[in-house]
């Protein structure tokens, strides 16, 4: 492996694990606003008490990511930074809007509804911005004439394919959370909030799966390079798909010891192996852009040296925090008494 | 406006903006262990209800804090693209390891505020004490890429291309030391006279001798403490950071000084106007020979004036002013720390005089104009570069039009999450007043929220 391709890895890697931790944190800020009013359910209080503690770890990682940028590929960093600079900065404002209204919310009760109301929308329009990167990626939506780059957002705009994805962002935002919190309201022993995750659950996840083919039928038009590429590791695709179905099965079909239908956790890992694998094909076959065809990830690859001491940086920090994560886990996971406390 | 000022403007708003919070964010932490030392040491439950009642401001304010940071961070590298592909070449260590303090930070204060009841004392402190290195952690170390910007080092620059790339010697840039612990110590100083305010205002509202008062009166006691400490640890550093400045950048030294001729013997201009037209600093009190002697040990240094560099490369003149006002904050605040402590322990005097808690309910706005004013200084003075003789600002900047629109809505932004969080503050301390939490001290010790 060369070194730039060790440093794609691991930004892929961060990206995956920002997407996972995102989708669950932006749609559980949804669901407690959906369900504000229905008291009796306590799906609200599930959602909220799994966002509280977690916001803020889950938000560090998009800043990783965009620090990893930089300090792996600096020389990606001019034309990111340019083309990037309207898309990036609606992000950052719905982005900004959604935490700050998301605390409010905890602090100031009777103006909950309304706090709750406006992180919840903003928060589920984010991911819709964040996956357009992706279509700008391809190519395309970039004019590199003159030495410029220039982002041309008329034509992202009208692209069904940039569509595709925005729908598939915000169903899988809607289907992973719903998943998560199913399985996390399973463990609080709360039951009718568990029957209401189960149910979107099953709702979502064909209309996710739907989204994603409309993804690969409107790429193969509109990115052919990358559609053919994708083709390639056609056995992949079909062992991703594979795994939706044993997740979706695990969620429609068992009866377990106590008579409750569903196996939440078995869904939820499954599902998560079903993104992996989708999206490691959907990586490999971008590779070796960052944007096509102008900027590849050995032209912006950073000095020797420099990956060095990142790498080095990496290593370290990631032995010193393993512990962090896993208290903190046991801590808001795990821990019955947390999981399960009385809900006002 | 042509797109450059523009930029500059929309960056600046976001930091005047971020550094608020950001300071906040690593001075209360401190204040909040140290409440929380003394409420394990003595038992006292007022020491817990006040640590209490801090950490809650403080995850408010996290609250804008991190969204802010947030910004700053990608809008460095969306309006700065020149600057961030020399930064991520060179400079990248500093930014990467400030992931790992955030990180730290993020999980130990939703420990710290989340499951205060579920763990042990000392897990508690250690919890605490994890957040205030990470705080600590992620100023110096941000602050190390501004060190860096005006001391670049570490790398050489052949045919405009960077080679030799040394990153730790880039980390461990000449002032790195000595800026990095000059924000850090003024995060203390502000953090602990932002809560004195707050306390002294509160004194003024109620009655001497109530057990609300004496509540408030412990409270203002140890944070004028603390503060006056830190003031005068920030102000011996600062006057390391002048020195620096003589050594490394004596053009941004010229300016906050308004010294235009190079001489020994210069002489220190307190306060006024620096005019361009007449050359000299109006209005403005002399004290022979002080200059010299501040910038380099003695009266024979020879500090270096304005006409020595190119005209275009004179940072803005206005720079002066900022920096009288950071130092005249500086000598203020340790004053008042100062005076305080002789008043109530000295001369055993138990009451504040009413002018007195007005004075103190000042210094922390005060403290806060400290630290706007110490960064607008340091990063314009630092004009026209964004890396000290190497970069120009007008090179790095985004060549994407566009910018005043974004400026604007940004603009509104900051003011409507700068107006919510303070009528978000005002609102939970009305409807949680200390009171209440006094008369049940019984459960003082137990979780953050109840
Ligand atoms: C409460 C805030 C506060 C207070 C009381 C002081 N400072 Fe300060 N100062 C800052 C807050 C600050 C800052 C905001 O943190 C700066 C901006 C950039 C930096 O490194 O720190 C700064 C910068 C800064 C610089 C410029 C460094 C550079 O441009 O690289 C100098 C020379 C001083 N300070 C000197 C002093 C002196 C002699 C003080 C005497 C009392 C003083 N400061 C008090
Ligand atoms: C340590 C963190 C900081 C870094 C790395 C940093 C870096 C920069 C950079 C790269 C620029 C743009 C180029 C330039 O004008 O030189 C800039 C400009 C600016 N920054 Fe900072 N900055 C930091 C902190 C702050 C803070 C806390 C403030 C708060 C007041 C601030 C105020 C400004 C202003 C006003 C400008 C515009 C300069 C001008 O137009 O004259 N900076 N800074
Ligand atoms: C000296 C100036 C600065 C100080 C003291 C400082 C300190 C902090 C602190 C303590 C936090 C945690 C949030 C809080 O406690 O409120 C924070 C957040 C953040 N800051 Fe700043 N900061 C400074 C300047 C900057 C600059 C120039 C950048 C941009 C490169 C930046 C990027 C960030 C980011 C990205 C976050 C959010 C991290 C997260 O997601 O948790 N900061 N900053």
């Amino acid at each position: 492996m060369t070194n730039a391709l060790i440093a794609i890895t691991i930004l892929w890697g961060f990206v995956f694990i920002y997407a996972v931790m995102a989708t669950m944190d932006f749609g559980a800020g949804f669901w407690s606003m959906v369900y504000y009013n229905r008291d009796k359910t306590k799906a609200t209080n599930i959602a909220n008490r799994y966002l509280s503690p977690t916001w803020e770890v889950t938000n560090v990682f998009i800043v990783n990511i965009v620090v990893g940028v930089y300090s792996l590929f600096p020389g990606a960093a001019y034309t990111l930074g340019t083309v990037l600079l309207i898309p990036g900065s609606i992000i950052l404002l719905l982005l900004s809007i959604r935490s700050a209204f998301l605390v409010f919310s905890h602090v100031a009760d009777d103006y909950r509804k309304i706090l709750t109301y406006i992180s919840g929308i903003s928060g589920i329009i984010i991911p819709a911005f964040l996956i357009s990167v992706l279509p700008v990626s391809h190519g395309g939506f970039v004019d590199f004439t003159d030495g410029k780059h220039i982002l041309l957002l008329k034509d992202l705009f009208t692209s069904p394919n940039e569509y595709a994805f925005i729908a598939f962002a915000i169903c899988s935002t809607l289907f992973l959370s719903s998943l998560l919190l199913a399985d996390y309201s399973k463990a609080a022993k709360e039951r009718d909030a568990y029957e209401v995750y189960r149910r979107d659950s099953m709702i979502l996840g064909p209309i996710t799966l739907a989204s994603a083919f409309l993804i690969m039928l409107t790429l193969r038009t509109e990115s052919t390079w990358l559609y053919e590429k994708m083709m390639d590791h056609l056995p992949l695709l079909l062992t991703s798909l594979f795994f939706f179905i044993v997740g979706g099965l695990a969620i429609y079909l068992p009866k377990d010891k106590n008579g409750i239908k569903g196996y939440p956790r078995l869904a939820v890992i499954s599902v998560t192996l079903q993104y992996m694998i989708a999206s490691y094909v959907y990586g490999h076959a971008h590779l070796p852009y960052f944007i096509y065809p102008g900027l590849t990830i050995e032209s912006g690859f950073t000095d020797p040296s420099s990956f060095r001491a990142v790498f080095t940086i990496y290593i370290v920090g990631f032995l010193i925090l393993f512990p962090g994560f896993v208290y903190f886990w046991s801590l808001f996971m795990k821990d019955k008494r947390y999981v399960r406390q009385k809900t006002e | 406006m042509d797109d450059l000022t523009i930029a500059r403007s929309l960056f600046g708003t976001t930091m005047a903006f971020h550094i608020i919070f950001a300071t906040l964010g690593v001075g209360i932490p401190l204040m909040v262990l140290v409440a929380e030392i003394l409420y394990q040491r003595t038992k006292d439950a007022e020491y817990a209800i006040m640590g209490k009642r801090w950490t809650r401001a403080f995850a408010v304010l996290l609250g804008v804090g991190i969204p802010s940071g947030t910004i700053a961070g990608v809008q460095l590298s969306l309006l700065w693209p020149g600057f961030m592909e020399v930064i991520g070449r060179v400079m990248a260590l500093p930014f990467q390891i400030e992931m790992y303090a955030f990180f730290i930070e993020a999980l130990f204060m939703s420990i710290y505020v989340y499951a205060a009841n579920r763990i042990l004392p000392w897990m508690r402190i250690l919890s605490l004490v994890l957040v205030v290195i990470g705080g600590l952690a992620s100023a110096v170390l941000i602050t190390n890429v501004h060190a860096f910007e005006g001391t670049p080092a570490g790398f050489k620059i052949v045919n405009g291309r960077i080679t030799d790339i040394d990153p730790w010697a880039a980390f461990f840039n000449p002032s790195f030391f000595v800026t990095a612990g000059h924000v850090g110590l003024s995060a203390y100083v502000t953090g602990a006279f932002t809560i004195a305010s707050v306390s002294a205002y509160k004194m003024l509202k109620c009655d001497f001798g109530s057990k609300i008062y004496k509540f408030h009166h412990k409270a203002l006691m140890l944070c004028l403490l603390t503060g006056g400490i830190f003031a005068f640890l920030t102000a011996i550093n600062g006057h390391e950071s002048a020195q620096g400045l003589h050594e490394y950048q004596p053009e941004k030294l010229a300016a906050a000084e308004g010294l235009f001729v190079t001489q020994s013997h210069a002489p220190l201009a307190i306060g006024g106007f620096t005019d361009r037209k007449s050359e000299e600093v109006k209005w403005a009190i002399e004290v022979p020979w002080a200059l010299s002697f501040l910038a380099g040990n003695s009266f024979d240094t020879e500090v270096k004036g304005l006409h020595d560099f190119p005209e275009n490369d004179w940072p803005p003149l206005f720079v002066h002013t900022l920096f009288n006002a950071m130092v005249g904050i500086g000598s203020l605040l340790i004053l008042v720390a100062l005076a305080a402590y002789v008043w109530n322990k000295l001369m055993k005097k138990e009451r504040f005089l009413k002018w007195m808690l007005w004075v103190f309910v000042f210094t922390g706005p005060l403290a806060i104009l400290g630290i706007e004013f110490g960064w607008i200084f340091a990063c314009t003075g630092r004009q026209p570069w964004t890396i000290y003789h190497i970069l120009t600002t007008a090179d790095s900047v985004t060549t994407s039009g566009n910018i005043a629109t974004l400026f604007a809505l940004f603009t509104g932004m900051y003011l409507i999450l700068g107006i919510a969080v303070v009528l978000v503050l005002l609102y939970y301390f009305k409807r949680h007043p200390a009171e209440k939490e006094l008369e049940n001290e019984d459960d003082a010790g137990v979780s953050i929220y109840t």
